[in-house]
């Protein structure tokens, strides 16, 4: 099995050989390294922006954050059971923020969302929700599983084909325009709190999010560790055959993977959906980019670790422009470049030690 | 799939077949295609129609148990499935005529009704589809009892009368046709007549059934002596340089423009496949080193530019070569020790990162952010400026030689048998002694190297360049055409970049549903054809023994690809 993962020769060789590109990468880490803090000593120093700034900044990244968190969970399941990048995941995430825009607009056009938002944002999210996991599940069946035991970039090429067959239909069914979400009036007040003589107003919105996000989570744990189909899945991603001989249904198992996955990227999407208020068919490229990287950064194949991954990384979104006194333009920048520094520097990732070295 | 009865195969196949149908219906491809007429009255979204009839009758009958394939179980099995297929268009025709739906499906419009009904009231025409669907499949079961002979000659016929037709447009507006068309004093009508489709249909069908019977003694005759093998490889050599030396000047100017395209992808395509196909990596970011080479090109040859230096074509194109080759090597170093698919993540980022700088405000005034650089100048080829894409060709073509020559020099090569080492395992290549940092950078350099030139001269084509010009989708479009055509090969890789890159020319109105036919592409050859259209003879050897070597236990560990 030492073809399987993606495990660097770092964590098995005891010896400290010293090679001129090693080196040379540890330069570059270096350099890195001492710009940011350049950088960022610069921006605290100068105090260019206040407190409020900061933690209005911390909030944003924490609300985007969640949106990484629960799409990264689909990745480092998928990845976890059958050891291959479920590409097409952020659009998984697309069909769910399209398919709540559908539902919310629908029941805001039959006025159900003026007379009663919390029931209509509820069956929002229960169709969100409960769309992806039927085109997850689709995407199993025909394009991954007849592929499971061909030649490692066999299913990859098949993902990136499927990731982009899914954004063009949906193109193509539901129209080009961008779509923009209805407000939902209960949830676009905020609070102010008044901070050393400074207003911060924290949305309704997004803490909503975070607490839909932590209940989710909450939800995925105990399903992961208290009940048997979480037991089942552990089982699976531990040892396929064995878990076959004990009579466990693998291919049952990774379906219902597929539409956990799935279902918790549909709620990213929804809120995504809510919070930025406009989606459209390519909106589940970047965040799926950078969720796969919270999920590398966690250490994939980790649950927790994605969570944590997510987060971190919407908070380094968030407050990386600010810190280091540079354009928000260069956001994605900043996070393809930490995933390049992650999986060069740590591919096992944060969390993400003990499950790699085990399937090396 | 397991064999099943010919009532739950015409069933289960019908479920399929129609749902596709509707989902092909309903990103408006019929309604799309209505405009395209291929002979007569015949369109191409009838055809489309047709072949939902002849895929439904097909598949049903593909898998049936043993004791249920009689003729006649065959045929119920088929018109079951083209039922259930036509009776879900028609359904869908009836849906679409009664209920508003098109503020949620776009393509839900009166022109998709239209040309669904096939111009017939809604009632007649959902009968009308639904008896053309299941005699389709009853036709397609009919088809398979003809002999194997006379069934591909039927089948190249009907396929030259479609190719015709579709391109009988642009054949009627090559510079050559029109020549001869003047010289004897014709009109042709612009779609192909009638008489005329049904007389190539008739022609091509003989011809082929009599060509099959007479291939045996001709091979035979190929291969009877070594002179006249030889003979013949000179004349064909002679005639395709022939041919290529007056492919510009016969098809015109905006032909010329397209086969630069084509030659453009061809570089980039035989580029990548340096890096996919022989070493095995996977690389989702090489749009980058295209936009490397393009911008190269752009800051020093034009005067717009920053620099302002105005150098000539001549002289900034090694100088392409080698930003390409140092951003090969750059990228390189990082990802060296990453395997399969952390690899292809990783270069997807890199090639945004890219984009995303030459986009930027911070490098603005240096490559000019969203508005880019203009007034790149074309090349002076010993004092004639080749800013006509024929002249343009002949660069390109003159690229691509080079290109294929070191192409299959490398694959015959030291480094290339190592590549294909590394590709196989890379624990057990770095065993038997291969450098695999060396290896690894060759390739990340030769492939940037082609895709540098090939930049450079797109840049001077264009004459001007944007950050949108260097999008993903350009990396998706070379992965593409060497997928499909095949890994490793280089006439698979020419045939794709004529078929991906061409076609949605020629045919604009493909061109919408390009992407989305590229994606269900590359899932299809994954899961039917992994080695392409036109392998390379090693390639297809390695998926075959990989097949074999699957025992079921091995679903994990692969081939360290």
């Amino acid at each position: 099995m030492a073809a399987v993962s993606g495990e660097v020769p770092a964590s098995r060789a005891p010896v400290i050989r010293v090679s001129g590109s090693r080196l040379m990468l540890w330069l570059v880490g270096l350099g890195v390294t001492a710009l940011v803090v350049w950088r960022v000593s610069g921006t605290l120093a100068q105090a260019i922006y206040g407190p409020d700034i900061w933690i209005l900044q911390t909030l944003n990244g924490l609300v985007q954050g969640s949106m990484y968190a629960l799409i990264a969970l689909g990745y480092t399941m998928v990845y976890g059971i059958l050891l291959m990048i479920n590409f097409a995941h952020g659009e998984i995430f697309m069909i769910g923020a399209m398919a709540g825009y559908f539902t919310l607009t629908g029941l805001d056009q039959s006025g159900m969302l003026a007379d009663n938002p919390v029931l209509a944002v509820l069956i929002t999210f229960i169709v969100g929700m409960g769309v992806p996991p039927l085109v997850g599940i689709g995407l199993e069946r025909i394009a991954y599983r007849p592929l499971r035991r061909a030649p490692r970039l066999v299913p990859l090429i098949s993902a990136i084909g499927a990731s982009f067959f899914l954004q063009q239909a949906v193109r193509l069914l539901f129209g080009i325009r961008m779509k923009v979400y209805p407000t939902v009036t209960m949830l676009s007040g905020a609070w102010t709190v008044n901070l050393g003589g400074r207003d911060i107003r924290i949305q309704h919105m997004g803490v909503i999010i975070i607490i839909i996000t932590v209940v989710l989570m909450a939800a995925l744990v105990f399903l992961i560790r208290r009940t048997k189909i979480g037991k089942a899945m552990r089982a699976v991603s531990e040892d396929k055959e064995a878990a076959a001989l004990m009579g466990i249904d693998v291919d049952r198992v990774i379906m219902i993977t597929f539409a956990i996955g799935s279902a918790l990227a549909g709620a990213a999407g929804i809120m995504w959906g809510l919070w930025y208020k406009q989606v459209i068919h390519t909106v589940g490229f970047i965040p799926g980019i950078k969720a796969f990287t919270a999920a590398v950064l966690g250490g994939i194949g980790n649950v927790p670790g994605a969570m944590l991954g997510g987060l971190f990384l919407g908070l380094v979104e968030a407050i990386a422009p600010t810190a280091l006194d540079i354009s928000t333009q260069l956001k994605d920048v900043i996070s393809f470049g930490l995933l390049v520094i992650v999986l060069i520097f740590r591919p096992s990732g944060l969390l993400g030690e003990v499950l790699a070295r085990k399937k090396a | 799939m397991k064999p099943v009865s010919a009532l739950q195969s015409g069933v289960r196949n019908g479920l399929i077949v129609g749902f596709t149908a509707v989902f092909i219906v309903l990103i408006g491809m019929v309604q799309t295609f209505a405009k395209r007429f291929l002979v007569g009255d015949i369109t191409l979204s009838m055809v489309i129609l047709v072949v939902f009839g002849l895929a439904a009758g097909g598949l049903a009958t593909r898998q049936l148990a043993r004791w249920d394939d009689r003729l006649s179980r065959r045929l119920l099995a088929a018109l079951v499935s083209g039922l259930i297929t036509g009776g879900m268009l028609a359904a869908l025709l009836f849906v679409a005529s009664e209920v508003p739906l098109r503020d949620v499906l776009v393509n839900v419009t009166p022109e998709m009704v239209k040309a669904l009904s096939l111009d017939l009231p809604i009632g007649v025409g959902a009968a009308v589809l639904i008896v053309l669907t299941a005699a389709m499949a009853v036709v397609s079961v009919l088809y398979g009892l003809l002999p194997a002979r006379l069934r591909r000659s039927i089948l190249e016929g009907i396929a030259a009368v479609i190719m015709i037709g579709l391109f009988w447009e642009v054949i009627l507006g090559l510079d050559v046709s029109r020549l001869v068309l003047k010289t004897v004093g014709l009109k042709a009508s612009k779609v192909l007549s009638y008489p005329g489709g049904i007389g190539l249909l008739i022609v091509v069908t003989v011809l082929t059934y009599f060509r099959s019977s007479v291939r045996p003694s001709a091979t035979a005759r190929a291969s009877g002596s070594a002179g006249s093998s030889d003979l013949r490889r000179y004349v064909t050599i002679v005639l395709l340089v022939a041919f290529l030396a007056v492919l510009p000047f016969a098809v015109g100017l905006f032909w010329s423009q397209t086969l630069t395209t084509i030659g453009l992808f061809t570089l980039m395509g035989l580029g990548l496949n340096i890096v996919v196909g022989m070493a095995g990596l996977l690389d989702l970011g090489y749009v980058a080193f295209y936009a490397i080479g393009a911008y190269t090109m752009a800051l020093f040859s034009s005067p717009a530019s920053s620099l302002g230096l105005a150098w000539p074509f001549w002289l900034v194109l090694p100088l392409a070569l080698i930003a390409g080759v140092i951003a090969g090597v750059l990228l390189g170093i990082p990802v060296l020790r990453l395997r399969g698919d952390y690899l292809a993540i990783v270069t997807l980022g890199f090639g945004e990162i890219i984009r995303i700088l030459a986009q930027s405000d911070m490098l603005k005034p240096y490559i000019g952010g969203p508005q880019g650089i203009l007034e790149t100048p074309s090349p002076f080829f010993f004092g004639i400026q080749m800013n006509d894409p024929r002249y343009l060709y002949f660069l390109i073509l003159g690229a691509c030689l080079v290109v294929v020559f070191l192409s299959l020099r490398l694959n015959d090569s030291r480094v290339g048998r190592a590549w294909i080492a590394v590709r196989e395992d890379e624990d057990v290549a770095q065993a038997m002694g291969i450098n695999l940092v060396k290896a690894k950078l060759m390739a990340f350099a030769i492939g940037a190297a082609f895709a540098g030139v090939g930049g450079a001269i797109f840049a001077s084509r264009q004459g001007a360049i944007f950050p949108a010009d260097f999008t993903l989708f350009v990396s998706i479009n070379v992965l593409c055409l060497i997928i499909i055509g095949g890994i490793g090969s280089i006439p698979g890789v020419i045939t794709g970049a004529f078929f991906l890159i061409g076609l949605p020319e020629v045919l604009r109105e493909v061109d919408e549903y390009r992407i989305l036919a590229y994606g269900a592409g590359l899932v299809i050859m994954m899961l039917v054809r992994p080695e392409g259209l036109i392998p390379s003879a090693r390639r297809r050897m390695e998926l075959h023994e990989a097949e074999v070597a699957a025992t079921p236990g091995a679903d994990t560990a692969s081939v360290g690809a």
